[in-house]
């Protein structure tokens, strides 16, 4: 509209150069264009996520909703505050691209992340703030750099946190209630100052020793592992042999068991058998015992390879059998009576 | 063009310059000093909008009315206890009193040197006071409990004033000294504090050797354990099988007794016949048939083959 406006003065004053000309066709497009400019001025859109802060004269007089707002050209200025979005700013690293596969910036921001434990040991904190502006007039107009101050806030406490925690504490256990006290001590102090923001959450990233210490934190890790290796490995040892030991001392007490019926049933069958035996033979005992020796004799001797009869009186007839066969033999038996 | 027009123009020109030079805008973030060749007139302008001031002779000074920020550069400061650190602070402070603040200081670049002066030099102070665990610390709350127990011997250490106590110190002295020159004090915070270069060495080296220290104990915790629960596997596989075997013998020997028993209540009635069975028994079962029996005619198996009975 503008460069139009002016590429047809340009022209005219080329061609003609006539102020009559002039007057009759630049003095409406210019009144058109001062009318479009007002118009411009006096209309303006908020985002969803925004409101317009109205200012007339550098008075603060009207908050205005998303949407199309008007306002007096000139003497009433806007400015849009974004109170929906969620803010962050990070500490100790920045996001260079965030993404699927979120990218950071090599760069490392050691002043803003390495601090003092409170047994006077040195961390390294990452951390981010999520906030939101809740107070708009307060955020503009109530602190000047309300950004770098509200930075500020968060790494004094910060430390002020972990300046309180043993360095253990906050590379191990520590993290929640480290995020809960910054937050609540942060909120706190953006009250105080005055910033119109409020801290929606406090989030820890990564929190390490410094470089230099890393491998002996590392290698307290690894003992642990090591520590606790050992230990499973005795109490595997432990069930290998224990369980097995149970059940065989079971197994050695059954036999046990079993051994006493056995000896127990066969004492009594004996025992039996000789009374019933003794009862018969008590009626004509020698008889018995000469049929007994007998018919002993008769079932023993065919089981007996050799066979040697000796008159009582010889004698000397020993050293006739060869040793050799006597060692080569079964024991010799006599059977006396 | 006309001269009348070209007269006209300039009309509005001074008419535009005029009103210009008669009127001001306050904004929300500032107040202003009326100043009349060079000289503060009347009152200081803290609220808002549209203000007239005489043209020309009368001028306005804008000052901020907001919180402002003032960050003090890093500074090497060593403790009592001649630990060197760096410190570096913040402060918030606003313009309370503008005339004053216009009369001695002039600008806002006047002030943040004037403060350089003022709160360094306290906290310099304070610092050189103080311990640096007092500095650090704020309370004297006791560490959450450890995963293991007793490994952290360097328990945190106590203190008497605390972070807390030291900058409200120096807030209150820096604010003293700040209240002359019109400016209030808002709150005043360490923002950072580190060992310089040296000194963090040595506290690497020291937290090193902790870790080792650490390191070592679990280590030799875990040699311990594991001999441990072996001498208890030892003493458990001793137990249960000398316990096993206790018992298993018991139950033997009241077998054999009651056998010994059993036996003798029967073979006692003729003990003589008992040897005799026994006996043939034992002739029958040692028959071998690889072995050789000698007998003498003596015996009563063959004294009718000598002689006839």
């Amino acid at each position: 509209m503008n460069r139009n406006v002016f590429d047809n003065v340009q022209i005219d004053l080329d061609r003609l150069s006539q102020y009559a000309y002039l007057r009759k066709y630049v003095r409406p497009a210019l009144i058109l264009l001062a009318v479009l400019v007002m118009a411009l001025m006096t209309v303006y859109q908020v985002q969803p996520e925004e409101v317009g802060v109205v200012t007339r004269l550098g008075r603060f007089v009207r908050i205005s909703e998303p949407g199309l707002s008007f306002k007096v050209p000139l003497v009433e200025s806007v400015q849009k505050v974004p109170v929906q979005r969620q803010l962050k700013h990070e500490f100790g690293f920045r996001t260079e691209e965030a993404g699927v596969q979120t990218r950071y910036s090599a760069n490392q921001f050691p002043e803003e992340s390495i601090m003092l434990t409170g047994d006077l040991n040195v961390a390294v904190v990452e951390w981010i703030v999520q906030y939101r502006v809740s107070d708009p007039y307060r955020y503009l107009f109530k602190v000047r750099n309300v950004e770098e101050t509200f930075r500020s806030m968060n790494e004094a406490v910060m430390r002020e946190v972990v300046g309180d925690r043993t360095v253990t504490e906050v590379l191990t256990v520590g993290r929640q209630d480290i995020e809960t006290a910054v937050q609540e001590k942060l909120q706190h102090l953006a009250k105080q100052y005055d910033t119109g923001i409020t801290v929606d959450q406090v989030v820890l990233q990564d929190v390490n020793p410094p470089d230099p210490v890393k491998p002996s934190w590392d290698a307290v890790n690894q003992a642990q592992q090591q520590r606790d290796r050992l230990i499973n490995e005795a109490r595997a040892e432990y069930n290998q042999v224990i369980p097995r030991a149970s059940g065989e001392a079971e197994q050695a007490v059954l036999q046990a068991e079993g051994y006493s019926l056995d000896r127990v049933n066969r004492s009594q069958g004996d025992a039996t058998r000789f009374k019933a035996l003794y009862e018969s033979y008590r009626r004509a005992p020698q008889v018995t015992r000469q049929r007994m020796y007998l018919e002993t004799m008769q079932r023993v001797l065919p089981k007996t390879g050799g066979k040697v009869y000796l008159d009582k009186d010889a004698k000397g007839v020993l050293p006739l059998f060869s040793l050799e066969a006597l060692q080569g033999r079964a024991a010799t038996k006599e059977a006396g009576q | 063009m006309s001269t009348k027009s070209i007269l006209r123009i300039a009309a509005i020109i001074v008419v535009l310059l005029l009103m210009n030079s008669t009127t001001y805008v306050v904004n929300e973030a500032e107040q202003v000093i009326v100043t009349q060749f060079g000289s503060p007139v009347g009152q200081p302008v803290v609220t808002p909008g549209l203000h007239f001031k005489v043209p020309v002779i009368q001028k306005a000074n804008y000052f901020d009315k907001r919180f402002l920020e003032w960050d003090g550069d890093p500074n090497q400061v060593p403790t009592k206890d001649k630990r060197f650190i760096w410190v570096d602070t913040y402060a918030r402070w606003r313009i309370s009193d503008p005339l004053k603040f216009f009369q001695r200081l002039r600008d806002e670049r006047g002030a943040q040197s004037r403060l350089d002066d003022i709160v360094d030099g306290e906290t310099r102070s304070a610092v050189a006071r103080h311990d640096l665990v007092e500095v650090v610390r704020s309370t004297n709350r006791e560490a959450a409990a450890q995963e293991i127990g007793s490994e952290e011997e360097t328990l945190l250490e106590k203190i008497q004033t605390g972070r807390q106590a030291i900058t409200d110190e120096i807030l209150k002295r820096a604010s003293g000294r700040a209240a002359d020159l019109g400016i209030e004090l808002m709150d005043f915070r360490l923002k950072r504090i580190n060992y310089v270069e040296e000194v963090q060495k040595d506290v690497f080296a020291r937290m090193i050797a902790e870790r080792n220290r650490v390191a070592q104990r679990y280590r030799s915790e875990g040699e311990g354990e594991a001999a441990r629960i072996r001498g208890e596997r030892e003493r458990d596989l001793q137990k249960i099988q000398s316990e096993a075997y206790r018992t298993a013998q018991g139950l033997r020997g009241k077998a054999d007794a009651e056998a010994t028993n059993i036996y003798a209540e029967a073979y006692n009635r003729d003990a003589d016949f008992y040897a005799f069975t026994k006996s043939m028994e034992t002739y029958e079962l040692t028959a071998d048939p690889k072995g050789m029996l000698i007998l003498t005619t003596d015996s009563d198996f063959l004294k009718y083959l000598k002689k006839a009975p």
